[in-house]
């Protein structure tokens, strides 16, 4: 199959290596993966933070940069829910009803990364090895706007070498939740201690999940706690084999050297 | 940022899209200066505060996880309960479409079978009424039952101003009151204190606990402060010539209205005086008879956790020789059309009052109710409150959300809560008549999303902040507002060197 | 001067403008319940006492052998049976000898007896529900609201399985009291005790 490769713009531009692992997952698996060069933001951001007249720009380029995609793949449940549950709306209240409905048939190709390898390729053991203790944290856009359930646990449990530890709460919210992070810090942050706390609890060494920015958010507090427990997207596990596994494990797996390397 | 104010032409509006402002159609929200729907801070301000208070925090931990864990149990036994919901969610549309033909019918049948009906187009008009049908009586007290349309109108404190002592008889109620405390808490509005706190505020209140020969033996168990709460109020529910009540339900065609309740306080002024006067928010309305048959189920389960609540009364008009004789019915506006003439935000006027998205917020669950400013705290609070005053004297409440969607799981209406909690930041961002720093960001932003060549360099501006970093793993923690805001308790990722569709693009060339 | 109410109802018909949405309303929930009598009382029996309402069954002969055993329960062994009071149309034969009939004296008066007997309309199984609806047999509202402890009649008939099927029997206009288990609360801490204002001892005599 061919999978045009939606990054989302937070992935794209401080995340790559999550990515670049969905890329070499779906190579691996057997499929093309195209990464269409327009792409940029599914418009979430503006929606969710009031912004909704700004995001018809927004939503119409995805829109654009998708066109013609047979099946898009995103490592991110929440700007996929987006598309979902949001894109044809904005649209449609700009009066832009045409491009609304191709927003909607876009939508109806969009799979989450987890929703699309167990419910489209039907694969739940991915091959990959991964010998840490990992707990997984189910991001609420996830859990409860595009119901993925228990599917990125079937995928985990099927990776060789991890030892997965139940999270306490998981369901509970971490207190992400977009610009509410930055508006609200202070409630944001008591979110994120009770969650590091359960994570922490667990003694996993990696807290994973299918969102990039919940894990961004959830990763700065353990980082900021010199915790030692770090945060790895559900993609990078996925991809990882025995080769790419590295002794230290810092996690950066199947993927050359230089792109995904934070230097300044 | 610092950008002078100025004036920017708006992105034309669809035709038929309702315009943003506090007034839709010029409906009336509900006026400043009276009743208790708004606060004297924003919430990101108030909820600073009570973050810090540990015993708040434990409070409401326990609290909300108790009843989380008892709604789960009672729910789950139920094999048609999301049938139930989704006939609950259409039966509320249905009785908001034909709105005004509903009360008019309820009207005629009130009045038919005895009872008196009366129209408050606000607050004031209903604080009123309700003083002037009390002062009719000669009675200078009433006894009231829990009501959040009271609340909302500040119903009390009219009375008060008047010479009228309303006595609170619900026991939460009735410790919010004793302790000269607000309501956090639509079902439980004392659910920010814990026994001891209770204790200790009947010891230092009640008449019974008073004098040298007093007996001040009251142990801080939930059962004997019961107790206490019924000594304290026997005598004032025998007594009481007057009482004053909400209403949970209302139906149309029969005229009957119903009260839920589970200690007896409501049955006792339902009951025993000679005058009830009911205060009820137009929306509380049900077409038939028949459609309790959903309510019922829906309302006790979500609340309470209990499969039904120990008392529900219901009474159509008076009843000879059972109950009050004389019997009147408010029919309360205070911003509710207002409400309806937003198609997206209406949905907020189906709500039952039941609290269980209260109880599933991790926000509410951490800053308690009165961090809303308003008697209709938590996710439903953040959505209602903010339309029946006009977004912008409540507009910090449509983002005192994280969008977790948890409430709209465990609305036995299915409100799309966190849809309406973005529509009405749409409606904040679209009423501002000078440019904030935050809209030019945004502005910026959907510019250069918007193009392939501005987002490829609005990224490589991103990754140029690296050197901030000076070659960590993390950017500095010392950053200006907004950023600040996440790094005050949270690192950030030093943007790296490449983006990914840069690397892509160098290993497999240009894809469309 | 328009008046509040033509005001109100022109601000309704300003909101909801020309096009009013038809709603069909799904009613696939469910409105029977098909499991046989004996198993309803058994269900009913269960979520009474998950209530903390004490339940006492009987024949039908042994009714009033057992609302005596049912006031010893709630009452203490050696009550007086001048201080029950009784809904007026409860059947001779249920009544404790001596008991005071209601007389219509006012309400609160009623707050010196001890126990009240009274029958019921209708008896939901799975709430553990029982209906009074102010007819002779479940008396008028402050019999079984004043008195501390509440005993009541229930026989087989009266069980139903849901409450769609209990509103379908009830008239809307009676003043109705749906009662399940004695008073409660769950104001502190939200944790459920019993006993405040209303009855603090609910006693069911299940006939069948």
């Amino acid at each position: 199959m061919r999978v045009a490769l939606f990054a989302t713009c937070l992935v794209d531009t401080v995340a790559p290596q999550v990515a670049m692992a969905t890329a070499r997952l779906l190579e691996r698996l057997g499929h093309e993966v195209v990464v269409p060069a327009g792409q940029a933001c599914c418009g979430q951001m503006h929606v969710n933070t009031g912004y909704r007249r700004e995001a018809v720009p927004i939503v119409a380029n995805h829109v654009r940069a998708f066109a013609g995609a047979e099946a898009i793949v995103s490592p991110s449940g929440s700007c996929v829910a987006s598309i979902h549950h949001q894109q044809a709306m904005v649209l449609r209240r700009a009066g832009e009803e045409e491009l609304a409905a191709e927003a909607e048939a876009l939508a109806g190709r969009t799979y989450e990364l987890s929703q699309f390898l167990v419910d489209v390729l039907g694969v739940t053991d991915v091959g990959a090895y991964y010998p840490h203790r990992v707990t997984y944290h189910p991001t609420c856009h996830s859990l409860r706007l595009l119901r993925v359930g228990d599917r990125p646990l079937q995928l985990l449990r099927a990776v060789r070498g991890l030892t997965l530890v139940e999270l306490p709460a998981a369901e509970q919210c971490c207190g992400f939740g977009g610009t509410f992070s930055v508006k609200n810090a202070d409630t944001s942050t008591a979110m994120l201690t009770d969650k590091m706390a359960n994570v922490l609890s667990t003694h996993a060494e990696v807290c994973t999940a299918g969102d990039a920015s919940c894990l961004m958010h959830i990763g700065g507090g353990l980082s900021r706690l010199r915790s030692g427990t770090r945060t790895v997207h559900l993609a990078e596990i996925l991809a990882s084999t025995e080769d790419a596994v590295s002794p230290h494990q810092t996690t950066q797996p199947a993927i050359p050297a230089g792109t995904a390397e934070v230097s300044a | 940022m610092t950008t002078a104010p100025e004036r920017t032409e708006p992105t034309p509006l669809a035709p038929g899209a309702p315009k943003s402002g506090t007034t839709f159609l010029g409906l009336p929200t509900a006026p400043r200066g009276v009743g208790h729907l708004r606060g004297d801070r924003s919430f990101p301000d108030a909820a600073r505060g009570a973050l810090r208070d540990g015993q708040l925090r434990a409070n409401l931990g326990h609290a909300t996880s108790t009843i989380r864990a008892k709604r789960a149990a009672v729910v789950g036994e139920v094999p048609d309960w999301e049938q139930l919901r989704q006939a609950g969610k259409a039966l509320k549309t249905a009785t908001m479409a034909r709105l005004d033909e509903h009360l008019v019918e309820l009207e005629r049948q009130v009045t038919a079978r005895g009872g008196t009906v009366h129209w408050a187009r606000d607050a004031n008009e209903a604080n009123a009424i309700v003083t002037r049908l009390v002062q009719a009586t000669g009675t200078d007290e009433v006894v009231k039952v829990k009501s959040m349309a009271t609340q909302e109108i500040g119903l009390n404190e009219a009375l008060e101003d008047a010479g009228i002592t309303a006595h609170e008889t619900d026991l939460a109620e009735l410790i919010v009151q004793l302790g000269d405390d607000a309501p956090s808490h639509i079902l439980v509005p004392a659910i920010h204190k814990n026994r001891a706190e209770i204790r200790e505020i009947f010891l230092r209140t009640m008449p019974q606990f008073q004098g040298p020969d007093a007996d001040r033996d009251l142990p801080a168990e939930p059962r004997r402060l019961a107790m206490a709460a019924r000594t304290h109020l026997r005598e004032r529910f025998l007594r009481a010539r007057v009482a004053i009540s909400g209403a949970n339900f209302a139906i149309a065609e029969t005229g009957t209205l119903a009260v839920v309740e589970s200690e007896g306080n409501g049955r006792m002024c339902l009951t025993l005086p000679q005058t009830l006067i009911t205060v009820m928010g137009i929306e509380k309305l049900l077409p038939t008879w028949q459609d309790l048959e959903v309510f019922l189920q829906l309302l006790p389960r979500s609340s309470t956790g209990e499969r039904m609540n120990p008392y529900t009364s219901m009474w159509t008009g008076v009843t000879p020789g059972d109950g009050p004789q004389e019997f009147h019915l408010v029919l309360l506006d205070n911003g509710r059309t207002a409400v309806l003439a937003d198609e997206v935000g209406r949905e907020a006027l189906h709500c039952i009052r039941c609290s269980a998205c209260l109880n599933v917020c991790p926000v509410y669950e951490r800053t308690g109710g009165h961090s809303y400013g308003s008697v209709y705290p938590g996710p439903i609070g953040a959505v209602l409150s903010p339309q029946l005053t006009g977004v912008e004297d409540n507009a910090s409440l449509p983002y005192a959300s994280s969008l977790c969607g948890a409430c709209y799981d465990a609305c036995p209406v299915a409100i799309d809560i966190p849809s309406i909690l973005v529509h009405l930041r749409g409606e904040h961002v679209e009423a501002q008549e000078r440019t904030t720093p935050e809209a030019v960001a945004f502005k910026a932003l959907s510019k250069a999303m918007s193009s392939p060549r501005l987002w490829h360099l609005a990224q490589r501006a991103a990754g140029l902040s690296r050197f901030l970093a000076r070659g960590k793993p993390t950017m500095p923690s010392m950053l200006p507002p907004p950023v600040s805001g996440w790094t005050r308790s949270r690192d950030l990722p030093t943007p790296p060197r490449e983006t990914f569709t840069q690397a892509w693009a160098r290993e497999h060339g240009a894809q469309s | 001067m328009t008046s509040a109410r033509e005001e109100v109802l022109g601000r309704i018909r300003t909101a909801l403008g020309e096009n009013r949405p038809e709603v069909r309303v799904p009613r696939d929930y469910r409105t029977a319940d098909d499991r046989p009598a004996e198993q309803l009382l058994d269900v009913l029996l269960d979520r009474l006492e998950d209530y903390k309402a004490s339940v006492l069954r009987c024949g039908p002969d042994q009714v009033g052998a057992t609302v005596a055993a049912a006031l010893d329960t709630g009452l203490g062994a050696g009550w007086d049976p001048g201080a029950v009071v009784v809904a007026p149309g409860v059947p001779a034969g249920w009544r404790p000898d001596g008991a005071s009939e209601d007389d219509g004296r006012p309400a609160v008066e009623l707050a010196a007896f001890a126990a009240t007997l009274t029958g019921i309309a209708v008896a939901i199984a799975e709430t553990g529900t029982l209906v009074l609806d102010g007819g002779p047999l479940s008396g008028r509202r402050a019999i079984s609201l004043l008195p501390d402890c509440l005993v009541c009649v229930v026989e087989a008939g009266q069980v139903v399985g849901g409450v769609p099927e209990a509103l379908h029997r009830l008239d809307p206009n009676a003043p109705l009291t749906m009662v399940s288990g004695p008073s409660a609360t769950s104001d502190i801490e939200l944790q459920r005790v019993e006993g405040v204002h209303g009855p603090r001892t609910l006693v069911v005599v299940l006939v069948a």
